[in-house]
């Protein structure tokens, strides 16, 4: 009989096949159809800008873990890939690329990196790196092109520019918007961010990380919800001046952010019940900057605002523990 | 028909199918055993042979030596070749052991009187399952007696015949062969407990034991067929499952009226009742990957692992690891002249394909561990307080209701160890309460 002798580990000894490197690669496959087709809309510049965003992002987090934070074993995970994919996503395709790199960077390193890395940031990178671009480049973070249907090959600083449909609807009311159609909307064919052009395309990729089990209906559904609620309230009381529901819901990167930035497990709630309270929240929030703030847009803001309540939700929406006696029960 | 269950849990891949056809074999009786005195929870028992001592087969060799402590018997017939210490891995110290050197092929027997269990007294059948110094054969190892003496009014049994770690098949095999034996042990179970209603729980993967159990139902003994889940057969869970009830944070079962016997105790309370015999063996399964052939055994408790791996077969491919019980909550052992206890269900070679390599990252908080959590606890939390030292804040997160199930690190993609973080911080807030 011969003894054999192993190394002790505990258990479980057995662990589910998915991690964080799978999920993050799902997010970027779902984000693909999007970014192809922005392409289509805005020129190849777009393209550039997603490329840059997800090599830069992985090459910036791999300098700042690899040199500033001296971890010799550092596997990407693939998160910086989808926070650069992301920040391109919520970008003006008339944005320099230097710009855009430094607001990758910024992004990385003060929305991720100074709280200590994946997982224990309070806010969503992307929109950190989104909110900064805003403020130190608001010309050119603003200034929206009109798109070109498949002429992929326009240069962005070709193209003529034209205002979004929530900035067209803030000027001057329903009536500014009345020459577009819901089935632009819906399908991409209006101003705005490079990721936020079709509501189409970003659901699909969506339906995908559903079916993969990666994310789950809650905070989309709260998100567009309560939108969808407040929106019909206030164009039921003016139509004249506060746009028809669905416009709200396809316009401004909305569905982007409810689907794609509000999701960010890291920076949203971990039960069921808080990620309905966080959808809703986002959602009423970005209605009042619509209605009553100085953005025409106002869904980074809501979400970043919401970011900072999630652990407050977190507690509230605490499980009850399994036999916890119940109160006065 | 709607399967019975709880919220929460994991499906971890089953593999039961690499032993579940395979019958129950019986081992030869080992050249040497190797006995720990501690062989349940509780205080070990006292040692009441020598060095040099001939003993046989069944013979009282330590006696239980307070409340919570079990009786321990000779699994062969032989002299006491040394007593010495060993690593234990389940208290993960050096512990005492009893070595004893088979002199005999054939067992002397020195069994106890045969019961009637019928016509005796429930004071009698208690006594005897002490004497026999039975455990909880499940994995925990607690004596039997004592839970079979609840200070509280009990108006149900539940047999776990669950089963609900992967790989594991010998409560499966035992409730197909050993049906009779089990049912008269149950109906021992309910004389000692005075309950005129016994459940069986057994997961839907088994439906030819729910079947064979079927057929003896009546006469107060129920079958229920449970959702096949992880951890469906905790006790917690287990309980919440059949009746509905929910043992309060900090409780017993008792304090839901209800004992919870796993089928493995309840068919050795049946042979120490009926046929006299002491717990010297007991079923386990040895299985996983790493073996050629695996099994479900019967075995003098304190065979050497290895022994019992070369029965089924030795080893196959590139071995990770040796694990007492199954994947999920099972002990990994230093080597295999480790022998086997009364509380081990299984011998479990893992592969390295089977183990992987595993990278631990950062929480993602992608909320996976609260959903999985069986105890409705916040692992990711949990785990941070403990990592944080606040115990304080961690115990009053729940830390003690934590049944170290294992789901939350088993779904974890982020691949934290969170049981690891939660078993220290149990001990260090023990040793720091003691302390003060
Ligand atoms: S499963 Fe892992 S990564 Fe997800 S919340 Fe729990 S601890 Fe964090
Ligand atoms: S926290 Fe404890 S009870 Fe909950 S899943 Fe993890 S090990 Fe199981």
């Amino acid at each position: 009989m011969m003894v054999r002798t192993f190394k002790t580990t505990t258990a479980p000894h057995v662990r589910h096949p998915d991690d964080t490197s799978k999920i993050m690669r799902d997010v970027l496959i779902a984000l693909i159809p999007v970014t192809i087709f922005s392409g289509f809309i805005f020129g190849w510049y777009a393209w550039v800008l997603a490329i840059v965003g997800v090599f830069g992002g992985e090459l910036t987090e791999y300098i700042i873990m690899r040199f500033f934070r001296k971890d010799k074993n550092f596997i990407p995970d693939g998160s910086a890939s989808v926070t650069g994919l992301l920040l391109a996503l919520n970008v003006s395709v008339k944005l320099p690329l230097w710009a855009f790199l430094v607001g990758l960077i910024f992004a990385l390193v003060v929305g991720k990196h100074i709280y200590g890395g994946l997982g224990a940031n309070p806010f969503n990178p992307a929109l950190v790196g989104r909110v900064f671009l805003l403020i130190s480049f608001p010309v050119q973070m603003t200034t929206w092109v009109k798109p070109y249907w498949t002429k992929f090959w326009m240069s962005p600083w070709d193209m003529v520019t034209t205002a979004t449909p929530l900035a067209m609807l803030k000027e001057g009311g329903s009536s500014a918007i009345n020459s577009l159609k819901i089935s632009d909307f819906f399908i991409g064919n209006i101003g705005g961010s490079i990721g936020e052009v079709s509501a189409l395309l970003l659901i699909i990729g969506f339906v995908y990380l559903m079916a993969k089990k990666r994310v789950t209906w809650h905070i989309p559904v709260s998100y567009v919800g309560t939108v969808l609620i407040i929106s019909t309230i206030f164009w039921l009381i003016n139509p004249e001046k506060f746009g028809t529901p669905i416009f709200h819901i396809l316009s401004g990167g909305l569905m982007l952010g409810a689907l794609f930035m509000a999701t960010d497990m890291v920076t949203s709630p971990v039960t069921p019940k808080g990620m309905l309270l966080f959808g809703a929240g986002c959602g009423a929030i970005t209605m009042i900057i619509r209605y009553f703030g100085g953005y025409p847009e106002g869904v980074s803001f809501s979400i970043l605002i919401m970011n900072a309540f999630v652990p407050l939700i977190d507690s509230f929406t605490k499980p009850r523990k399994f036999g916890e006696v119940k109160q006065n029960g | 028909m709607k399967l019975l269950t709880f919220k929460g849990g994991v499906h971890p891949p089953e593999k039961k199918e690499l032993s579940k056809d395979s019958p129950l074999e019986t081992f030869r009786i080992p050249e040497k055993v190797y006995l720990y005195l501690v062989q349940s929870a509780g205080s070990p028992p006292k040692l009441l042979v020598e060095k040099g001592e001939e003993v046989k087969t069944a013979q009282k060799i330590a006696e239980a030596s307070s409340l919570i402590s079990a009786n321990l018997h000779s699994p062969v017939t032989g002299v006491v070749e040394d007593i010495t210490k060993m690593f234990h891995p389940v208290l993960g110290a050096p512990s005492d052991l009893l070595v004893i050197k088979r002199t005999s092929e054939k067992d002397e027997w020195e069994l106890l009187e045969p019961i009637d269990f019928e016509s005796s007294d429930p004071k009698i059948l208690i006594e005897r399952v002490k004497e026999a110094g039975i455990v909880g054969l499940g994995g925990a190892a607690f004596p039997t007696h004592v839970k079979l003496s609840p200070p509280k009014e009990i108006d149900t049994l539940i047999i776990n015949g669950a089963e609900c770690e992967p790989y594991l098949t010998v409560d499966h095999r035992l409730m197909l062969e050993k049906t009779e034996e089990l049912i008269v042990g149950i109906k021992i179970i309910m004389k000692i407990l005075n309950v005129k209603k016994a459940v069986i729980g057994v997961e839907n993967n088994k439906k030819d034991a729910i079947d064979a159990l079927k057929k003896f139902s009546g006469e107060g003994i129920e079958v229920v067929a449970l959702k096949t889940k992880y951890p469906q057969g905790a006790e917690k869970q287990l309980i919440k499952a059949i009746l509905n009830r929910e043992v309060p944070s900090g409780g017993l079962p008792m304090d839901v009226k209800v004992v919870v016997q796993n089928v493995g105790t309840a068919v050795a309370i049946k042979e120490a009742v009926v046929d006299g015999k002491p717990l010297i063996e007991r079923g386990l399964t040895v299985t996983g990957e790493g073996v050629k052939t695996p099994k479900n055994v019967v075995a003098r408790i304190g065979t050497p692992i290895e022994e019992l791996i070369d029965f089924a077969g030795g080893y196959n491919g590139e071995v990770d690891r040796v694990v007492l019980g199954g994947p999920m909550m099972g002990i990994a052992v230093p080597n295999t002249s480790i022998p086997t206890m009364k509380g081990t269900s299984g011998i479990l070679v893992l592969t390295k394909e089977v183990t992987g390599s595993i990278y631990t990252r950062n929480c993602i908080r992608c909320g996976r561990c609260v959903e999985a959590c069986p105890m409705n606890l916040r692992p990711n939390v949990l785990y941070k307080l403990v990592q944080a030292k606040k115990y304080d804040e961690a115990v009053s997160e729940g830390l003690f209701d934590c049944i170290e199930c294992g789901s939350c690190a088993y779904i974890c993609p982020s691949k934290i160890d969170h049981v690891r973080h939660l078993k220290l911080g149990k001990k260090v807030y023990r040793a720091l309460r003691r302390g003060k």
